[in-house]
C-alpha cells in the first residue's frame, strides 16, 4: 500500500468508528446507568432499610459470592486449558456437599462434634474435597480424555451428559429426598469482627474461601505444576514439545477444580443446611455466570466475578428494583444476577478481567 | 475466524442455559400460556374410540362425552398423577398409597378388577402436570385420574384431562383458581369434569387470618408466596380476610421455589416491621425461610406460620421449625380413619406421612361408586358413559373418611374444617404435630 493511500484511508476509518451501532451502544450504556442510579437513589432515600441492614445484605452477598467463586474456579481453569465449559462441574460440587452431609451426620453423634468442632469441620471439608476431586478426575478420564482433539463443542455436550449422569447416579445411590445437615452449635450466633456484626457461619465461609483462593493463586503462580498448567493453557502443543506431560497437567487442573468445588459444597452445607441430588444445578449455573462475569479463563477474574455476583443478587433487588416499587422483587433475584452479567458484558465484553481473551490463540 | 465461531456457539449454549435456569425460577408464573397451548395438543371430547385389550375395536356413540367399554374380565383403568419425586415427594407418595389401599379395599367393580394403570409424576409443576396428563389420556381406557398433588400441576392437567372427556379428581389441590372463590364466582382455570375432595384455600386462608388476628392478636403480617398457584392463592386468601378483620399486610412478597438465600427477603420483612410471617410454600424454600429467619436481625420475635404444603414428615422434624404454627385440613378422628391408618401402616411400614391420604382415599371411592352408577353391564362387557360418570359425581353424597362429601357445581366436594396446629418441643413427628390442634374452624365459623 502506498503512503498516499494510507493517508486517504485514515479519515474514512475514523468516521467508520462512530457507526450507529456504537452510538446505540453508548446510548444504551448511559440509559442503563441512569436507570440503576435513579433506582438506587429512590430506594436509599426512601429510608426503608437502615444502614446496618444494607451492610448485612452486602455481607450475605459476599459469603454466597465467595462460594460461587470457589466453584467458578473449576469452570475457569478447565476453560483455560481445554477451552470448553465443563457443565458437570456443578454436579462435582453437589457430590462434595453430599459427602459432607454423610460425614457430618456420622460425626454429629460422636463426642468429637461438640468437643472439637474445628477438627470435625476440617474432617468434613477434607472428605468433601477428596470426593469431589475423585469425581472430577474420573469424569475427565471417562468423558473428556477420549475426546481430546475433537471439536470443542463435543466435550461441551458430553459435559451436559456427564452432569445428568452424576445427578441421577447420586439420586439412585441416596434417593431423591432432601437431607438436612446437622447443626454445629459453636457456629450459631454472631461475632464482632472489626466493628461488623456478622454470622459465624459467614465468617467461616469467607475465611475458608479466602484461604483456598490464596492457596490456589500461589500454587498456580509459584509451583512447577502451576507453571505447567499455565504453559498448557498458553499453548498445549508447544508445552508438550517442551517436555510437559499435557494429560497429567489436565488431570491436575480437574483435580484442583474438583477440590475447590468440594470445599464449596461443604461450606454451602453450613450456610444452606439441606441438600438433594439436584442441588448442584443452580449454584453451578451461577458459578458459570461468575466465571464469565470475571472473564473466563482468568483465575483472579473468577474470584472477583463470584463475589460481585453474590453482592449483585443480594443487594440488587432491594437496591434497584425496590426503588421502582416492583412487587415481590425478591423473586427476581436470579433475574438481577443474570441481568448484571449482561450489563457487565455490555460495558466490558470480555468480563471484568478478561484481557487475556483478546490475545487468545486462534 | 474458526475460533470466533466456536466462541459464538459457546456463548449461545451459555445463554440457553441461563434461559433454562431463569425459566426454572418462573414456573407457575406462565401457567396460563401452558394451559392455553393444551387446548391444541389434546383431542376433543367425543371422538373416543375404545379398544379393548382383546383387540376388537368399537366406535363409541358421538353424543355426550362418549363411552369407555371394558370387555369381560378386563380391568377398569384409573390413573394416578401425583408428585412422587423431589422435595414434595411425601405429598404425592402419601396419596398414591391411599389410592392403592382404596383399590385393594374395593377389589372389583361389577365383576371387573380395578387397575392403577398409570402412576405418573406431576413434578409439582405445570410442566409436570401437562406431560403427565397428556401421557395418561393417550390411553383411551383410563376413566378417571386421581391427582394432582400440587395446584400448579392441576391447572394444565385439569384442562388436558377434562378436554379428553375424562375426570380429574384431586385429594390435595387447594387453590381457589381451580374451582371457585366459594362465593359463586367461577375461577379462570375451572373446567367441567374437575373435582376435588381437598378443601378450597378460600377457607384455609380465612381460618389462618382469623387465628392470627383473634387468637395470636397480631396485626402486622408479611406474606411470602413462591409464584405457584397454590401458594399465591393461599396468600391472597389470607390477605383479604385479614385486612377485613382490621389487620395490616405490611409486605406481600415472593421467593422462587429453588431459592436458597432468603436473607435479602427476610431483611425486607424485618424492615417492614412484620410480627408474623405467613409463608404457605413448599420444601426446600420453606426450610431456608425458617432457618434464616433465626439469623436476621429484627426477626427475633417474629412468629412463623406455614400451611398444609409444609405440614410434612420431613419438615416438622427440622429444629428451626419448632414453635411454628401451621394451618391444614382437620385430621379425621373416626374409627374408619383409625382402621385406614392401621392398613396404611401395615402396608408401608410407617404412619401416614402427609395430610391428604384420607382425601385421596375418598376421591378413589367416589370414582368407584360413580363408575358403578354410570355403567351398563352387557353380558360381562361394561359400558361406562362418561357424561353419566360426571353427573354421578355431581349428584353423589359420599360418606368418606374426611366427612360427608357432596360436590358443588364447580367441583368442590369437601365442606372441611381447618385445624391450626403448632410444632412444639414435645411434638416429635408429623402425627404428633397434626394432633396438637390449637383451634379448629368450620366453614360456618368463617362465614363462608
Amino acid at each position: 500500500m502506498t503512503q498516499a493511500a494510507t493517508v486517504e484511508a485514515r479519515p474514512a476509518r475514523r468516521a467508520s468508528r462512530i457507526t450507529p451501532v456504537t452510538l446505540f451502544l453508548w446510548g444504551l450504556r448511559i440509559v442503563i446507568l441512569a436507570v440503576i442510579l435513579y433506582g438506587s437513589y429512590l430506594s436509599i432515600s426512601s429510608g426503608r432499610l437502615s444502614a446496618a441492614q444494607w451492610r448485612d445484605l452486602a455481607v450475605f452477598g459476599i459469603s454466597t459470592g465467595s462460594m460461587y467463586a470457589l466453584i467458578a474456579l473449576g469452570y475457569t481453569m478447565v476453560y483455560g486449558v481445554l477451552r470448553f465449559i465443563n457443565f458437570a462441574h456443578g454436579e462435582v460440587f453437589m457430590v462434595g456437599g453430599m459427602m459432607a452431609f454423610y460425614v457430618a451426620n456420622a460425626l454429629a453423634v460422636t463426642p468429637l462434634w461438640t468437643s472439637s468442632p474445628a477438627v470435625s469441620l476440617l474432617i468434613v471439608l477434607v472428605a468433601a474435597m477428596i470426593t469431589s476431586t475423585a469425581v472430577a478426575v474420573i469424569v475427565e478420564r471417562i468423558a473428556y480424555r477420549p475426546l481430546r482433539g475433537a471439536p470443542r463443542l463435543i466435550p461441551l455436550i458430553t459435559s451436559i451428559g456427564a452432569s445428568f449422569t452424576i445427578q441421577y447416579l447420586v439420586r439412585g445411590l441416596v434417593g431423591p429426598a432432601t437431607k438436612s445437615f446437622p447443626r454445629m452449635e459453636p457456629l450459631r450466633g454472631t461475632v464482632e469482627f472489626g466493628g461488623f456484626v456478622i454470622l459465624r457461619t459467614q465468617l467461616v465461609v469467607i475465611v475458608a474461601a479466602l484461604v483456598m483462593m490464596a492457596g490456589l493463586y500461589l500454587f498456580v503462580e509459584k509451583t512447577r505444576t502451576g507453571k505447567s498448567m499455565r504453559a498448557v493453557s498458553e499453548d498445549p502443543e508447544t508445552a508438550a514439545l517442551m517436555g510437559i506431560n499435557v494429560d497429567r497437567t489436565i488431570v491436575n487442573v480437574f483435580a484442583i477444580g474438583g477440590a475447590m468445588a468440594g470445599v464449596a459444597g461443604a461450606l454451602w452445607g453450613l450456610v444452606f443446611p439441606s441438600i438433594n441430588f439436584f442441588s448442584g444445578f443452580l449454584p453451578g449455573i451461577k458459578a458459570f455466570t461468575s466465571a464469565v462475569l470475571g472473564g473466563i479463563g482468568n483465575i483472579v477474574g473468577a474470584m472477583l466475578g463470584g463475589v460481585s455476583l453474590g453482592i449483585f443478587e443480594s443487594v440488587g433487588p432491594s437496591l434497584v428494583l425496590a426503588g421502582y416499587e416492583i412487587p415481590a422483587f425478591s423473586q427476581l433475584k436470579d433475574v438481577v444476577a443474570y441481568a448484571a452479567l449482561v450489563l457487565v458484558l455490555i460495558f466490558r465484553p470480555t468480563g471484568i478481567l478478561g484481557e487475556r481473551l483478546a490475545q487468545e490463540r486462534t | 475466524m474458526k475460533m470466533k465461531r466456536g466462541l459464538k456457539l459457546l456463548a449461545l449454549v451459555g445463554v440457553l442455559s441461563l434461559v433454562i435456569a431463569a425459566c426454572g425460577g418462573g414456573e407457575g408464573g406462565d401457567t396460563s400460556t401452558t394451559a392455553g397451548e393444551a387446548e391444541t395438543t389434546t383431542s376433543a371430547a367425543g371422538e373416543e374410540t375404545t379398544t379393548s385389550a382383546a383387540g376388537e375395536t368399537t366406535t363409541a356413540p358421538a353424543e355426550g362425552l362418549g363411552t369407555i367399554e371394558v370387555a369381560a374380565g378386563d380391568p377398569i383403568k384409573i390413573a394416578s398423577l401425583q408428585s412422587i419425586s423431589g422435595e414434595t415427594a411425601s405429598l404425592g407418595t402419601d396419596q398414591v398409597r391411599a389410592i392403592e389401599i382404596a383399590i385393594t379395599d374395593k377389589a372389583e367393580i361389577l365383576g371387573h378388577p380395578i387397575e392403577l394403570a398409570f402412576n405418573e409424576d406431576d413434578g409439582c409443576s405445570s410442566e409436570g402436570g401437562q406431560t403427565g396428563s397428556t401421557r395418561i389420556i393417550a390411553d383411551p381406557q383410563v376413566v378417571a385420574v386421581i391427582g394432582t398433588s400440587c395446584s400448579g400441576a392441576g391447572v394444565p392437567a385439569s384442562n388436558v384431562i377434562t378436554s379428553a372427556g375424562r375426570v380429574l379428581i384431586s385429594g390435595s389441590n387447594t387453590s381457589p383458581v381451580l374451582t371457585s372463590d366459594l362465593a359463586g364466582n367461577e375461577s379462570s382455570e375451572h373446567h367441567e369434569g374437575y373435582f376435588r375432595t381437598a378443601h378450597n384455600d378460600a377457607i384455609q386462608g380465612a381460618a389462618a387470618a382469623k387465628f392470627v388476628f383473634e387468637e395470636l392478636g397480631l396485626t402486622q403480617v408479611a406474606t411470602v408466596n413462591d409464584g405457584d398457584p397454590y401458594t399465591q392463592g393461599l396468600t391472597s386468601a389470607f390477605e383479604g380476610p385479614f385486612e377485613e378483620l382490621g389487620g395490616t399486610i405490611v409486605l406481600s412478597t415472593a421467593v422462587t421455589p429453588d431459592q436458597t438465600d432468603m436473607r435479602p427477603v427476610l431483611t425486607e420483612i424485618a424492615a417492614a416491621g412484620a410480627e408474623l410471617i405467613f409463608f404457605p410454600i413448599f420444601q426446600p424454600a420453606g426450610d431456608f425461610v425458617a432457618e434464616q429467619a433465626l439469623e436476621v436481625a429484627g426477626l427475633e420475635e417474629t412468629v412463623l406460620m406455614g400451611a398444609d404444603g409444609l405440614l410434612s414428615d420431613t419438615y416438622v422434624v427440622l429444629p428451626q421449625t419448632e414453635e411454628m404454627y401451621f394451618s391444614g385440613p382437620q385430621t379425621p378422628t373416626t374409627d374408619a380413619y383409625a382402621e385406614f391408618v392401621t392398613k396404611y401402616t401395615e402396608a408401608y411400614g410407617e404412619a401416614p406421612i402427609q395430610s391428604f391420604h384420607a382425601h385421596s382415599y375418598d376421591a378413589s371411592n367416589m370414582v368407584f361408586t360413580a363408575i358403578e352408577t354410570a355403567s351398563t353391564d352387557d353380558g360381562g362387557t361394561l359400558t361406562i358413559d362418561l357424561q353419566a360418570f360426571r353427573d354421578a359425581l355431581h349428584s353423589m353424597t359420599h360418606e368418606g373418611l374426611t366427612g360427608t362429601l357432596s360436590c358443588d357445581e364447580f367441583g368442590d366436594c369437601a365442606s372441611p374444617n381447618i385445624d391450626i396446629v403448632q410444632n412444639t418441643a414435645d411434638t416429635a413427628d408429623i402425627e404428633a404435630v397434626r394432633g396438637n390442634v390449637l383451634i379448629s374452624y368450620s366453614r360456618e365459623d368463617l362465614g363462608l
